[in-house]
């Protein structure tokens, strides 16, 4: 699976879809493939404020937990509620169905703090 | 040293494959300085009859193993069927380690997985874990999980409690930033038109301290968000309406009357059970069904991702052992009463215990403390310094709990009396006659 | 295999309580109707040989260190001794009620008081509570210590905790449930606290640091005085999570190098049984300063007589029901009266022995990141046998050569973790058949990975799927279904 181009990244391996000034947030293949076999996803509260690097909430699998950080500052308008039900989806779809919340961003340029495809790549092969 | 294998010529050829000289070596990393501070403890080894020798004398000076008990409180002496310790000796469950490869622990998950069905059909509930500490411990984890659901700090705590649970509870409710307000008691019953309206929790429990079967129809009600908690006696349970009909969001109790000997107070059994929409804020390990590579019905332990080993600072709880094979004890006791001697059980308890509450309020100058219902602890009023009553039995070799028990919750001139199946018709007349003696 | 709840419905056979020798009263007589239950638990009712052939069969799909090695880094899984067993089975001990009058219970108090002052001499420190179940009971207990000591000094802002990032889960948990907040320290390169790290840490702000001792790479912190004095200069205390004990029992005291508080796990270190998971017995030692926070009730000794001191004072409060884990730390106080000075020495010494004989064979196999003399236990990793293959590939696979795995995946700073702690009780024998089948295993991982991919084999079940139990928990028997 490769890493969509005209997506961004975070070092803590989540992407964002920016669409206007709506973005949408996920986890990367990497993170999913590192984690295993999905079985909870906790997310916040649609209308929940988060700060760039704030918790937005958890992806569990059988051996792991992990944090999933907000890579860009907003207001939580939606949230991938299939999830509840279908939590494997993040494995079988992380860049796509898969994704978590849907953030209004307040401050567009904290978009310029990420990574581009080839940065992330760049980061993941040397882990 | 017998249980240790290896001869001094094994270790001598083992030294020499690490390339190591003397058994001093294997310490150089140890600082100097502590190993100079070291001081032995003085004491000499024993042989096993020389050991068992020097315990079971000890045993000599507890007076109260060969004494007729009516102590309660909590733990109860009831009768232990042969099979559970014949069982539970086994070394096959008591020498295996916490079940973290399932295959190999099947004998361990399948009684944990009965476990916890038997608790969720006696209590009411949706789901229970495989055991924690005790009854008190189990309480406590209890508030702590209500703050962490409702978001709030304050739990409402009736004071017809037991003295333990309330201690434990005050000291985990201080450590981890609870507070806790008191709930009168009114008539020897917890007062629930007294119960603060914004909190997080409302515990109480039934029977409570003074043996009073409480009134749980209407609690969930009129508690708003607040959870509801019950902490009750696991033996009522097969005859008592079960505080999950109730509403109660939350259920412990001490485990103990479930085939584990009082030991002198552990170990013990905390039961937990609650509601499945609160699983994830679940202390404790849970056991869940599952398949093998070849769709065969297994167990393993489930929602692992709660637990320390996992979320560390972030875990419900920071337990890590349950109460094993307390809770496999409990659960061949269980077993082996079945559902209809579990009842029986309870009816012996129950009868007896209402038997001799009515001799003994037939003594004169003597009453029960109030006509409300009870299992099988019941409280006395005596027109005489109880203490002299106590010290009267115990002469007799006959036990009852000390009344500064009843004193701590405001009751005095009173005993409290626990009566199990274990007591004959016998037993329950000479005891009757002797306080009559007394009064 | 089925569970009780398979057996065919019937009813109780009766003939273990006998028949009601008192009057019987209508239930609705003493109970008011509400309050009775109406429906009927559904608790099977098996005949007595059909319960005893039912858990036999459970027991056999069980292993025991009675069965084999139980390698379990850290868990301590030495044998069991059976007078232990047949003491605390005692009924002059099993039958004592813990609320009797004390005068009656001569005897299990002096155990508690006795057993006590052993511990107290085992870690060099001034007092101890036997009141935890649990080794983690333990770390809360001590975690609430330190929290009473710096509200008693009125320094609440020693809110932090630090701990090194190989802790164990329970460290972090038992931290955060009395209100602290954690801070890892990381390791250095030589897998030991980093004290740059460390310093850069301590500040007013730190209550304390929890420690393993040896660590959980089962390496001695050889600076570890260095480490209480760097925190007892800046006002925080030391805590040592003694799980590791074995590895400097009968050598060396906890209390000699600083500690402040001393966890005990005695179904490790002291012999007392798993039991499957618990119960356990987590007593706590403590530094002077720290004895006036000891839970209540103390076992005291006036005259020849023992008594229970109820006064509070500035003590913590509880922490168990009553005295904690009697029935467990009774076996515990019976093995160390067996052992005396040389046993525990013997013991202590033996089980450092056994480890880095596993440990030099196994290195020439296995990728050993920690290459240097280590106490009870080591750390391999998996990582490196052959493509494709798991730390859990190779411990399913052990399985089928009669093992019990080691610890996985456990310190979290070795990738694919292999905790190995062999203990004393084991022969070398017995240690070279394991360290034969781990090799056996690193070649089979080279020409037929399958073999462990699909492992194991040979165990009562096959591989369970854990997502599956994790997606849908199934918690209870499905009645209904």
């Amino acid at each position: 699976m490769g890493y969509p181009a005209e997506y961004r990244y975070t070092k803590e391996h989540e992407w964002v879809d920016l669409d206007g000034t709506r973005a949408k947030v996920g986890i990367t293949d990497h993170a999913q493939s590192e984690l295993g076999d999905v079985v909870f996803v906790e997310l916040p509260a649609v209308g929940t404020t988060v700060n760039q690097g704030d918790t937005l909430g958890t992806v569990e699998s059988v051996k792991a937990v992990s944090d999933v950080f907000a890579p860009i500052g907003g207001k939580v308008v939606e949230v991938n509620s299939e999830l509840e039900s279908s939590p494997e989806t993040i494995n079988t779809d992380p860049h796509g169905a898969g994704w978590l919340v849907m953030i209004e961003v307040s401050d567009l340029s904290q978009v310029d703090s990420l990574l581009d495809s080839a940065a992330y790549e760049r980061i993941i092969a040397e882990e | 040293m017998r249980y240790i294998p290896n001869t001094d010529a094994d270790r001598e050829q083992m030294l020499s494959a690490i390339g190591r000289f003397s058994m001093e070596e294997l310490f150089s990393d140890i600082p100097q300085l502590v190993k100079d501070r070291f001081q032995p403890l003085g004491i000499s080894s024993k042989s096993e009859l020389e050991v068992r020798t020097k315990l079971a004398s000890l045993t000599q000076k507890n007076a109260a193993a060969s004494a007729l008990s009516f102590l309660g409180g909590g733990i109860y002496d009831h009768y232990i069927p042969s099979v559970v310790q014949h069982i539970t000796s086994r070394s096959e469950f008591y020498t295996a380690y916490t079940p973290y490869q399932p295959e190999l622990s099947q004998g361990t998950l399948t009684a944990m997985f009965e476990f916890q069905t038997l608790i969720c059909e006696l209590t009411g509930m949706e789901v229970a874990n495989s055991s924690m500490y005790d009854g008190a411990t189990a309480l406590a984890e209890a508030a702590m999980m209500a703050a962490r659901v409702t978001g709030n700090r304050k739990i409402a705590v009736s004071l017809a409690l037991f003295a333990h649970y309330r201690r434990v509870l005050d000291t985990y409710c201080w450590a981890s930033g609870i507070e806790i307000v008191d709930i009168p008691t009114v008539d020897y019953r917890c007062d629930f038109s007294h119960v603060p309206s914004d909190v997080g929790g409302v515990i109480v429990q039934s029977p409570n301290a003074f043996g009073v079967i409480e009134d749980l129809a209407d609690v969930k009600e009129a508690i708003g968000n607040a959870l509801m908690i019950v902490a009750v006696n696991p033996v009522s349970l097969s005859i008592l309406t079960p505080p999950g009909e109730f509403g109660a969001d939350i259920v412990t109790s001490e485990g103990q009357p479930f085939g584990l000997p009082p030991s002198f107070g552990g170990p013990l059994l905390g039961l937990f059970a609650t509601r499945k929409a609160y699983l994830r804020q679940m202390p404790g390990r849970l056991v869940g069904q599952t398949v093998d590579a070849d769709g065969k019905v297994g167990y393993t332990m489930a929602a692992q991702t709660r637990e320390q080993h996992i979320r560390r600072q972030k875990a419900t709880s920071n337990i890590c052992t349950n109460a094993q094979l307390c809770a496999l004890t409990a659960t061949v006791y269980l077993a082996s009463l079945g559902g209809d001697g579990l009842r029986d059980l309870a009816m012996l308890n129950l009868e007896k215990a209402h038997y001799m509450a009515q001799q003994l309020s037939d003594l004169p100058g003597c009453s029960l403390l109030c006509d409300a219902p009870f299992f099988n602890e019941f409280v006395l009023r005596v027109p005489v310094d109880p203490k002299r009553i106590r010290d009267g039995l115990r002469v007799e070799e006959i036990l009852v709990d000390d009344p500064a028990q009843m004193e701590a919750l405001g009751v005095t001139e009173a005993l409290r009396f626990a009566v199990t199946e274990k007591r004959s018709k016998e037993e329950l007349d000479r005891t009757v006659d002797l306080v009559g003696r007394m009064l | 295999m089925r569970t009780i709840f398979d057996y065919r419905k019937r009813n109780g056979t009766g003939g273990i309580l006998p028949e009601l020798d008192v009057p019987a009263k209508k239930t609705t007589d003493l109970i008011p109707q509400d309050l009775i239950r109406q429906d009927k638990p559904r608790i099977p009712n098996l005949s007595e040989p059909e319960v005893v052939r039912h858990y036999t069969a459970l027991s056999k799909l069980n292993y025991g260190v009675d069965d084999g090695l139980y390698p379990l880094g850290s868990c301590t899984m030495k044998y069991n001794p059976k007078v232990n067993e047949d003491v605390a089975h005692l009924p002059g001990f099993a039958s004592i009620h813990p609320a009797v009058d004390p005068e009656l219970a001569q005897g299990s108090l002096s155990v508690v008081h006795k057993m006590s002052r052993l511990l107290c001499g085992i870690t060099g420190m001034a007092d101890v509570t036997l009141q935890p179940a649990a080794g983690a009971h333990g770390e809360i207990t001590g975690m609430f210590l330190l929290k009473r000591y710096f509200e008693a000094r009125g320094e609440t802002q020693r809110t932090r905790i630090l701990l090194p990032d190989s802790a164990h889960g329970t460290n972090p948990a038992s931290a955060a449930t009395a209100g602290f907040s954690v801070t890892e320290i990381r390791s250095g390169a030589d897998g030991l606290v980093d004290l740059n790290a460390l310093s850069g840490e301590l500040d007013e702000t730190v209550a304390g640091v929890m420690l393993t001792v040896p660590n959980t790479l089962g390496i001695f912190e050889e600076n570890i005085m260095k480490i209480t004095a760097m925190v007892h200069a800046t006002g925080g205390l030391c805590y040592f999570d003694g799980a590791n004990l074995n590895a400097f029992l009968g050598h060396a005291r906890p209390g000699d190098m600083g500690a402040d508080v001393f966890h005990f796990n005695l179904h490790k270190t002291m012999s007392a049984p798993h039991g499957g998971g618990g119960p356990g017995s987590g007593p706590v030692a403590v530094s002077e300063a720290l004895v006036p926070f000891l839970p209540v009730p103390r076992v005291r000794l006036d005259r020849g007589r023992y008594y229970l001191d109820w006064e509070k004072g500035q003590s913590i409060g509880s922490m168990h029901s009553f005295y904690g884990n009697f029935g467990v730390f009774l076996k515990a106080y019976t093995y160390i009266l067996t052992l005396g000075d040389e046993g525990l020495y013997e013991a202590g010494e033996n089980a450092v022995l056994n480890a880095n004989y596993l440990q030099e064979r196994l290195k020439k196999t296995y990728r050993l990141p920690y290459d240097r003399l280590c106490k009870h236990e080591f750390v391999l990793t998996g990582k490196g046998i052959a493509d494709g293959i798991s730390t859990l590939d190779i411990a399913k696979r052990l399985i089928d050569y009669g093992f019990h795995p080691p610890t996985i995946y456990f310190p979290l700073i070795v990738h694919e973790a292999l905790m190995i702690e062999p203990t004393e009780t084991e022969s070398r024998e017995t240690l070279d058949r394991f360290a034969e089948a781990l090799e056996k295993i690193a070649s089979e991982a080279q020409e037929n990975p399958d073999l462990l991919h699909n492992a194991p084999h040979t165990a009562p079940v096959r591989r369970l799927d854990q997502t599956r139990a994790a997606r849908n928990p199934i918690l209870t028997y499905p009645f209904g279904d």
